[in-house]
């Protein structure tokens, strides 16, 4: 059986195109409506009440796909408002694709004014970092996480692992722990390192290097984190107790990166990217925070002027 | 003499429930289902005392409750009613924090309390290993599940500990990082054994530790049970339709059919002199 109504199409007169909504206001301020962004906050605010625990929410669908961003994204659009200073970082750059893209859409829906620089934003969304330059009183970092839920390693139940959240049951990531050593002589949990908030919950911090673990301890800012695809929100306020889940005999240790210094700004104390030369396939290394990285190179030149800069 | 343990009209039920359950279930029905409500009564107000230092048998057929009533102790699962007290206090842990007053009714406890007092002060060994154990982590890490769950944060003492606990379990502390799917049957059991005593409890349940291991090994199992019970001077619930079983471990029975104790008292007695025409079927039927 076929369905024959006549489809008329609106005959396309000057009158109907004025009526369609302009660029600017085809969408809410921070494309989300209004809804979604109240029941974001509200979450928001019971993450806040209990550092650590896991909140659902109802993740809306989002101008991209799932696991680029999501819901660090939908808590960037819940949160910004018109006073905000952004800026988005992608494993430390600020300038990569994702990063890029999140920023254009943002400022696209909320006219917000965009930054690089650490100290200068006010909210700040990144994906598997923390930005090197300590941060400050009032300011927010958003964090977009693949797997909100810690416990994932050891047990694929979800059922199983909210309960062992609710008896705080986590003997089963201390074995895994223990189980390494006993293979490995060390932990060789890398990046998504297990820590306890507030002595109570266990927490995945997102995929940041072990580097940024000691950064999440008693810190000033507030840290909130989102998955978007797995519809969680969990947060961890100011000046809360986070601590890396470590043996009394093996304590928890950040990369070591040995003598090694940024090849661009010559830095020894930050988290540094291996890069490969492709000309000479020597190895490099250089700052994974650029912003950061950029700083320093710029306060350096006030000093002492690199000798290419001198030519031109 | 206080009790450690007391006890008291502890039921297990599956289904609905009626008014009429109780009436038409147990040992002098002879049927444990209700006839009018169609609910399983795995066990119906069972009741005793375990005191300090004491092995208790639990002797009865397949499907009397006596494994139920084990693994309710052991908080295993939610019981339909009854009360369950702890009475340590003659029996302090060293540098334990864990403090259970004897008045409160353990099942009314939250999951929470319920996990922290059996963590600390219970062991239970299960007739199969796959239960109680993790077959794929290391036998070393198995025990020291226990410890890490008792708040233990020191590999090396962990490791010795478990080491110790493994070399007096008689399972060589050799293999101690090899997982027990690797082990033989009796070996696992020793593993659990050790498992169940890592962190010194109070309270030691065993179900049907023996049965499926061949004899020479049941003998050197119990062997082991006994002198490790003996040392230790723990509480035990032995569990087993073996009455060879209770015969060698316990001083005291009970005997149970369709969820009731139909009888209680010295194992000898028991076991010579049996009252209850089932407890006579069941010594009588012994090979």
């Amino acid at each position: 059986m076929t369905l024959s109504v006549p489809l008329e199409p609106m005959p396309p007169t000057a009158d109907w195109r004025d009526r369609l909504p302009t660029e600017g206001d085809r969408y809410a301020y921070g494309f989300l409506d209004e809804g979604a962004k109240r029941e974001i906050r509200r979450k928001l605010l019971k993450a806040v009440a209990i550092p650590g625990c896991q909140v659902a929410f109802g993740s809306r669908e989002m101008p991209i796909a799932r696991g680029w961003g999501t819901g660090g994204l939908q808590l960037t659009l819940a949160l910004i408002g018109p006073q905000d200073v952004l800026k988005v970082i992608d494993q430390g750059a600020d300038d990569s694709v994702n990063a890029v893209n999140i920023k254009r859409f943002v400022k696209r829906v909320t006219d917000a004014a965009l930054t690089t620089d650490t100290a200068a934003a006010t909210l700040i969304q990144t994906r598997h970092r923390i930005p090197e330059e300590p941060l400050r009183p009032h300011q927010v970092l958003v964090f977009q996480v693949p797997i909100p839920e810690p416990l994932r390693l050891v047990e694929p139940s979800e059922r199983t692992t909210r309960r062992m959240h609710a008896e705080a049951d986590y003997s089963r990531m201390w074995l895994y722990l223990y189980e390494d050593i006993v293979k490995f002589k060390a932990i060789t949990v890398g990046a998504r390192y297990p820590v306890m908030v507030n002595r109570r919950h266990l927490m995945d911090p997102s995929p940041i290097p072990r580097w940024d673990v000691p950064k999440l301890n008693r810190g000033e800012a507030l840290l909130l984190f989102c998955a978007g695809r797995e519809k969680r929100i969990y947060a961890v306020p100011p000046h809360t107790r986070v601590e890396p889940l470590a043996f009394e005999d093996f304590a928890f240790r950040v990369e070591a990166f040995d003598d090694r210094r940024c090849e661009r700004c010559g830095a020894t104390t930050t988290f540094l990217d291996e890069v490969v030369d492709d000309k000479t396939g020597r190895r490099v290394y250089s700052c994974s925070d650029t912003a950061f990285c950029d700083k320093i190179r710029r306060r350096g030149d006030r000093e002492t002027p690199s000798p290419e800069e001198k030519r031109g | 003499m206080k009790p450690v343990l007391q006890v008291c009209h502890l039921t297990k039920r599956y289904g609905p429930g009626c008014p009429a359950c109780l009436d038409l279930t147990g040992a002098v029905r002879g049927v444990n289902q209700c006839p009018r409500c169609r609910s399983v009564l795995a066990c119906r107000e069972v009741s005793f005392d375990l005191y300090p230092n004491e092995v208790l048998g639990i002797v009865g057929e397949s499907g009397s409750g006596k494994s139920t009533v084990v693994r309710l102790l052991h908080f295993d699962f939610e019981p339909t009613g009854g009360r369950f007290h702890l009475n340590l206090n003659g029996n302090p842990i060293p540098g334990g924090e864990l403090q259970i007053d004897p008045a409160q009714n353990l099942f009314a406890l939250s999951a929470f309390h319920r996990r922290r007092i059996r963590n600390e002060r219970m062991g239970i060994v299960y007739q199969n290993a796959r239960m109680g154990l993790r077959l794929k982590v290391s036998a070393g890490g198995n025990i020291a599940e226990r410890l890490l769950m008792a708040g233990w944060r020191h590999v090396g003492k962990m490791q010795r500990r478990a080491a110790n606990l493994l070399a007096q379990t008689e399972v060589p502390v050799a293999r101690m990082n090899e997982p027990p799917r690797n082990f033989s049957g009796g070996m696992q059991q020793r593993v659990q054994i050790a498992k169940a005593l890592a962190t010194r409890p109070a309270l030691l349940l065993l179900d049907e530790v023996t049965t499926g291991l061949d004899v020479s090994v049941q003998a050197r199992v119990l062997d082991l049970i006994r002198s490790l019970q003996q040392e230790l001077g723990v509480a035990t619930i032995v569990v087993s339709h073996d009455l060879g079983v209770i015969r060698l471990l316990t001083s005291r029975t009970l005997v149970m059919r369709f969820g009731t104790i139909v009888e209680s008292g010295l194992s000898d007695q028991i076991l010579e002199d049996p009252q209850h025409p089932y407890t006579q079927l069941l010594v009588n039927s012994a090979l």
